[in-house]
């Protein structure tokens, strides 16, 4: 795809399919983790944070269990940090549970570079070590800059460099989408 | 804000210039800080290859390891520079002190000093970011803020809140650091004093005088208790500890006059039976403790949202070298 013309959004999920997708992926958590026994599922701020909660409230009713929930800010773990210019907004980090042994899994709205999952690696090995951390994305739009691959996908989609993923939650947002915007567009 | 400019600007030098949203943000920054220090490992990478110099021409325990904690919390590298034992008893100027700091490549420098205005005399003249300590009389920001903090911590917001400074304020930067924070912040302030300890200009201030500690209690919903240095008896200001602490001492008797719940800060080192009873200290409405552990908390903050990514010294280190 060559630069695109702006202007031109697509919606990649709309509400209903934002909540199916979120199901199936906590059943593939669940799955992967054999059940829920020493799960644990932190979501990275801010839109991360909310699908967490959804996927743990789906796990919980279904496998009728309590699976514990955290929140990772990652902005003091950025790798940019020297050379942007105003200090970024740094949101609340809550990690209620001890990691030590446990099967953590990090959920997050888009995957793009790869470079927030890496902070947050680095952030959650201050917190204990895990037997085993896992990665579970709403959005893999491709366009990696480090080793990073996730474990769980609610949706691939390929999205050049031009273009941005925007994920709507009903708790911030006032609506649940995903779309597909040009970068110069809106906003 | 204009974007691009870093929202404190280069130092932190007092809270009177700052504005309302500056103070604001800084209280916002310091509450996930909070969190950092409650975790088994008590470090983020954040300032990680930043050097900082603690430049202590004064005498302090509790500001200069608050902030050592805080720069280390934040993975700075730090150095320690005391008075004492340091070139300065051989003579050598503020700015040649910092010069030299400077020179072996620092990126900023945390000053306490005993003349009124040395970091704002040091800020102007070199590039590191310059953090006030504490400076003579004039201000001690980082202390104001954390108060704000545990004010608004305890009132969950700062608007309308009564906060009466208690004791020597007109030799005291934490009563002017508290009374521009707090005025800042919509609290609304009042000092109470012996006479000869508050400044003659105070009507200037804005803030409510009173001459009698009963008053004081009746008003507010928090007392901030200033420590009365006791070098102040030889001087002249005041007859007797014992007589101060007779009228202006808070005791447990006093507080329970009001109907209220009053808040009990002090910036600390305190005079147990002088300004304060221990009674009142180690009280149940006592954050003098919750002082002490969001002044950390602060200071990352500060620390933090000063150390701003530098675009125009890359600029300038590329127009260097052509």
């Amino acid at each position: 795809m060559a630069a695109s013309p702006a202007s031109q959004s697509r919606t990649v999920l709309d509400a209903r399919a934002l909540v199916r997708t979120l199901r199936r992926m906590a059943d593939e958590i669940v799955e992967l983790n054999n059940g829920t026994e020493g799960l644990v599922i932190v979501g990275i701020q801010r839109r991360g944070v909310q699908l967490a909660a959804r996927i743990v409230a789906m796990i919980n009713e279904r496998e009728k269990a309590g699976v514990p929930q955290g929140a990772l800010d990652i902005t003091l773990y950025r790798d940019d940090l020297q050379t942007v210019g105003p200090r970024p907004v740094v949101g609340p980090t809550s990690i209620p549970v001890d990691i030590d042994g446990k099967h953590v899994v990090i959920v997050d709205d888009v995957l793009y570079t790869g470079r927030t999952v890496r902070a947050a690696l680095d952030e959650l090995a201050d917190f204990g070590r895990p037997r085993r951390i896992a990665l579970a994305v709403l959005i893999d739009r491709g366009g990696r800059e480090l080793p990073i691959a996730p474990d769980v996908v609610g949706k691939a989609v390929e999205v050049s460099a031009e273009q941005r993923v925007d994920v709507f939650v009903e708790e911030l947002d006032g609506k649940d989408a995903v779309i597909l915007a040009s970068k110069s567009g809106d906003e | 804000m204009t974007p691009g400019a870093a929202p404190l600007g280069k130092d932190l030098l007092a809270l009177e210039p700052l504005a309302t949203e500056q103070i604001q943000l800084i209280l916002d920054t310091a509450e996930p800080f909070k969190e950092i220090s409650e975790r088994a490992i008590k470090k983020v990478p954040t300032l990680r290859g930043a050097t900082i110099v603690n430049l202590f021409f004064e005498a302090s325990t509790r500001t200069r390891v608050s902030f050592e904690f805080a720069e280390k919390r934040l993975s700075a590298d730090t150095v320690n520079v005391a008075a004492s034992g340091s070139s300065v008893t051989k003579g050598e100027t503020l700015v040649d002190t910092a010069r030299n700091l400077e020179a072996m490549r620092i990126d900023m420098v945390v000053i306490r000093h005993g003349a009124s205005g040395a970091a704002q005399f040091l800020a102007e003249r070199i590039e590191s970011n310059v953090i006030n300590a504490g400076d003579g009389t004039h201000e001690h920001p980082t202390q104001g803020l954390l108060d704000l903090l545990t004010l608004r911590d305890h009132f969950k917001h700062l608007d309308g809140v009564k906060v009466c400074i208690v004791g020597d304020v007109l030799h005291s930067r934490v009563a002017r650091s508290n009374i521009w924070g707090l005025k800042k912040m919509g609290a609304a302030v009042a000092v109470c004093g012996p006479r000869s300890l508050l400044p003659n200009a105070i009507d200037e201030f804005g803030v409510t005088v009173f001459d009698r500690l009963d008053e004081a209690v009746e008003w507010a919903d928090a007392l901030n208790i200033l420590r009365l240095q006791l070098e102040r008896m030889q001087l002249g200001y005041i007859p007797s500890l014992r007589e101060y602490n007779r009228v202006f001492g808070v005791t447990r008797e006093r507080l329970e006059r009001s109907k209220r719940d009053i808040l009990i800060l002090h910036p600390g080192p305190m005079n147990r039976g002088v300004e304060i009873d221990s009674d009142v200290a180690d009280g149940p409405f006592s954050v003098i403790l919750d002082q002490v552990t969001n002044g950390v908390a602060v200071r990352m903050a500060v620390l933090y949202l000063l150390s701003g990514g530098k675009p125009e010294l890359a600029e300038k280190a590329k127009a260097g070298a052509a």
